[in-house]
């Protein structure tokens, strides 16, 4: 029988190097700030990492939001056919 | 060229044709049908044609503006782009009712008049059920009847609402409405079940992960974009609809976040996708108006796109379900990249079409101080990322391995994958060509530096937030369930009051019934009882107690005589 085909993803350590370099990646992008001038209508909005918190905080409170709803909304899949 | 000939029944009258047609002849005749009516839009002059003297009113059946002509285009890209999509099922039944499906909702974009609107409606509405139903079986039974109800219930409405509206205004002409009185009321609520409001909206997510994968491609790019071409046409700058957008922007997406069907996961997404274009229709400037459109448009193809890539997996594995998934980058690559360009565009990253379409709305809700609707959808932009951008992709191709190994998804449906990727990237790197479309001249410049560097701080640090949740196992993990949304009302809660009403009826007749029983059954006890020879209506009575009954009753009758 021949070995199933390995892949480079299917090595955890290799996905781990690539999260790292996500995580390289945002912080470049924090130090983007130093950098660019920012326009925004609303003038908090060009506060010093604004958007990243936002979208960190605002991802986060939705996940953890949503799990807690679990307990309220989830049910069997075949609640309906009962 | 004139526009007298009303470009939907190119496709209307074609579809009925499709039958006759086999094999590659059908593929061929088919795809012929959207780019016909193409070319024939292309030559026609704005302007109002095809009209039709009926009740002293003029139907207009080709109306033709920059408005109308967008969402012709769109609707005859959607339905191109589905037949390929269609061409390896060769069902002849989804196939035709798909093209009738089609050619109604661009009959009804065409529409100048309230009543050629509706009549298209209803053809929409019934021939959409058919695509509902095409996976066929029981449930697909039930779930059809319910998406029935609330598609006739928007022709009721707008049925009413326009006859109120004419009553009104003395005229069929189908232009702004505006919430004036209750028949304006009427028409926002036939167009807000369509556009999928809140607590209007159950049917989408109800239905579209039901069906076919060929069906569900359909069902996507019409019925709701209908809905949202005819609040840009009819109440344009109606404030409520901000609000009402806000909020569609923002509750689905903590559905999405925990649904385990993936093609649910993406009619959730819809809605929230639908609330950024209701939100530009409600602040109705022409930055906000050409942002909803615009909107509208590259959703068209992004939604499509994710549901056609989920459409693919679910033929090939059997399953869209985040629980049964993963490790399919593997066995369907193509197919995944072309997700991962969908996600990538509906997220609304730089160089994609959603960044160029939302950021308009975005900056016309900025530029009127419209401060929480803002940072609402700046909200829901980030959890754009989590469930449709990361999510999609990453349970159904990535994640832990299911050990599911299937073909490539048919070449057809790769084909059609290709150009809907394709045109997302054209739109995201060519805007100012899409732009010229637009109903309204603008100057809008997506890509500064400073847009483009907020967007993807915002962008990659949502996606941030999802890597460490998974990573650390907070993140929910996919589950075999369902989760209760407002049809728990009608499927749960009113069945119930039904069933208690029922019982409670029941019952009342069963004591009504039991009185009535014992009633009789003591009446004939003590008839037959008394009949007896000694009984009180068998004996012999003296004569002097006979005298005496007749005497006390005509003293009755003369106290009554004077009393009267």
């Amino acid at each position: 029988m021949s070995q199933p085909k390995k892949y480079w993803l299917d090595n955890p350590a290799n996905v781990t190097k690539l999260y790292r370099l996500f995580w390289i990646l945002c912080l470049l992008l924090i130090a983007s700030d130093f950098f660019i001038h920012r326009h925004e209508d609303f003038e908090f909005a060009t506060l010093f990492g604004f958007h990243v918190l936002y979208g960190f905080l605002g991802c986060a409170v939705l996940i953890l939001a949503a799990k807690q709803l679990r307990r309220l909304l989830m049910r069997d899949e075949d609640y309906y056919d009962r | 060229m004139t526009g007298d000939f009303p470009v939907a029944l190119i496709l209307i009258i074609g579809a009925a044709l499709i039958p006759l047609f086999r094999g590659m002849a059908r593929g061929a005749y088919m795809l012929l049908l959207p780019v016909a009516a193409f070319l024939y839009l292309l030559a026609v002059p704005h302007g109002m044609h095809a009209q039709v003297e009926l009740l002293g009113q003029t139907l207009v059946l080709m109306r033709v503006d920059k408005l109308s002509l967008l969402f012709g285009y769109i609707f005859l890209l959607a339905a191109f782009l589905s037949v390929i999509y269609s061409l390896h099922a060769d069902d002849v039944t989804e196939q035709v009712t798909g093209m009738i499906y089609a050619g109604s909702a661009i009959g009804a974009v065409f529409a100048g008049d309230l009543l050629s609107l509706f009549l298209y409606w209803e053809v929409t509405a019934v021939s959409s059920v058919l695509l509902v139903w095409a996976r066929r079986g029981a449930q697909s039974g039930a779930t059809g009847m319910r998406y029935i109800i609330f598609q006739l219930l928007s022709g009721m409405f707008l049925l009413v609402g326009g006859l109120m509206h004419w009553q009104a205004t003395g005229s069929l002409e189908f232009g702004q409405i505006g919430l004036t009185g209750i028949s304006g009321a009427f028409i926002l609520i036939a167009f807000g079940i369509k556009s999928a409001f809140p607590f209007m909206h159950n049917w989408l997510p109800d239905a579209y992960p039901e069906t076919t994968p060929v069906a569900t491609v359909f069902l996507c790019a019409f019925t709701t974009k209908l809905g949202i071409y005819a609040l840009a046409r009819g109440f344009a700058g109606t404030e409520m609809l901000i609000w009402i957008g806000t909020l569609m922007t923002a509750f689905p997406i903590f559905y999405a976040v925990i649904e385990n069907d993936l093609r649910r996961v993406l009619s959730y997404s819809m809605i929230n996708q639908l609330g950024f274009m209701v939100v530009g229709i409600g602040i109705g400037t022409e930055l906000a108006i050409n942002g909803a459109v615009a909107h509208a448009f590259a959703d068209i193809l992004f939604k499509g796109l994710l549901f056609m890539s989920m459409g693919a997996v679910l033929l090939r594995t059997g399953t869209a379900k985040g629980s049964e998934l993963g490790g399919l980058y593997k066995s369907m690559p193509w197919t995944t990249g072309f997700c991962i360009v969908g996600a990538a565009s509906i997220s609304a990253f730089p160089l994609f079409s959603g960044f160029v379409t939302k950021s308009m709305i975005m900056s016309a809700a900025a530029a009127d101080g419209y401060l929480v609707v803002w940072l609402t959808l700046l909200f829901a932009s980030a959890g754009v990322v989590e469930h449709a951008g990361i999510k999609i992709p990453y349970f159904a191709f990535f994640a832990h391995d299911s050990g599911k190994r299937c073909a490539e998804a048919p070449r057809n449906m790769l084909v059609a994958m290709a150009i809907a990727a394709a045109l997302c990237i054209g739109i995201g790197i060519f805007p100012d060509t899409f732009y010229s479309i637009l109903p309204y001249t603008t100057d809008y410049k997506p890509y500064t530096a400073s847009h483009v560097v907020a967007q993807l701080q915002l962008l990659l640090f949502a996606s941030l937030a999802v890597f460490v949740l998974i990573r650390t196992g907070i993140y929910p993990p996919e589950i075999r369930s369902i989760n209760l949304d407002s049809d728990w009302f009608y499927r749960r809660v009113a069945p119930a009051v039904v069933r208690v009403a029922r019982d409670l009826i029941r019952g009342i007749q069963g004591i009504g019934a039991t009185a009535f029983d014992s009633g009789t059954r003591w009446i004939i006890e003590i008839s037959s009882r008394e009949s007896q020879p000694q009984g009180l209506l068998m004996r012999t009575w003296p004569t002097r107690s006979m005298a005496l009954w007749v005497m006390a009753m005509l003293l009755a009758y003369m106290l009554f005589y004077y009393l009267g």
